[in-house]
């Protein structure tokens, strides 16, 4: 076999287009999940935490769903390599954005202080650094 | 079967902007907009990646390139510039 008849190999249409839109569904279930959490939660942080991590699964569920539309095994390869980027982007500025709302939702006071466990910037605000 | 899976993947996607949106329109404070609105552009991400799988092209991944790049900037840039209610005087 050669390596043009391999990467020439395909999926029969109908078995690619049924993965392919099982797994725009299931993406689209995940962004659902994120926004009924939006909806569910109190604070501004339980909200960061209800919409910031299954919006980064579904966005890799939709890219696998546009590599394996592409049916054959080449143009999977190639669809993988144009959808790396965007999901490796994600996964470098969700937790950025995460960060920086959730440390301003503190300062700001739009937390509820009772449903925290640790405290620990408060315990540091308290006492002095290298006191020991 | 793939018609009544697309028109649910329509639905699925169609509720979750609505809900987005009245988040959007309820939220208390303005970070609740801002996550809230944060949600909706990977939302529009998500669309964009369906619509080529489904329709078996890759116009559109310029456009879900730049919206991952950049939707960062907006949450930062409210968050960062957000007033402080509690101005602490020791």
């Amino acid at each position: 076999m050669t390596v043009q008849s391999f990467f020439d190999l395909a999926l029969p249409a109908p078995v690619a287009e049924i993965i392919t839109l099982v797994l725009i569904l299931l993406g689209a279930i995940l962004c659902l999940s994120a926004a009924v959490g939006l909806l569910h939660f109190r604070d501004v942080p339980s909200r960061l935490h209800a919409a910031t991590k299954p919006q980064v699964l579904g966005v890799v569920l939709i890219c696998l769903a546009i590599a394996v539309s592409q049916r054959t095994i080449g143009g999977m390869l190639m669809g993988v390599l144009i959808v790396i980027p965007v999901i490796l982007l994600q996964f470098a500025t969700a937790p950025l954005s995460a960060h920086m709302v959730g440390r301003q939702a503190y300062r700001n006071g739009t937390i509820n202080q009772r449903s925290l466990v640790a405290d620990e910037y408060d315990e540091s605000k308290r006492t002095p650094p290298a006191v020991g | 079967m793939n018609t009544v899976l697309v028109v649910a993947i329509m639905a699925v996607f169609g509720v979750t902007a609505l809900l987005c949106v009245v988040r959007i329109w309820r939220g208390p404070s303005i970070l609740d907009r801002t996550v809230a609105s944060d949600v909706l552009l990977t939302e529009v991400m998500c669309v964009l990646g369906a619509d080529m799988a489904i329709n078996g092209h890759t116009r559109n991944i310029p456009v879900m390139l730049i919206i991952a790049a950049v939707s960062v900037f907006g949450s930062i840039a409210v968050a960062r510039y957000v007033a402080r209610r509690d101005n602490p005087t020791p």
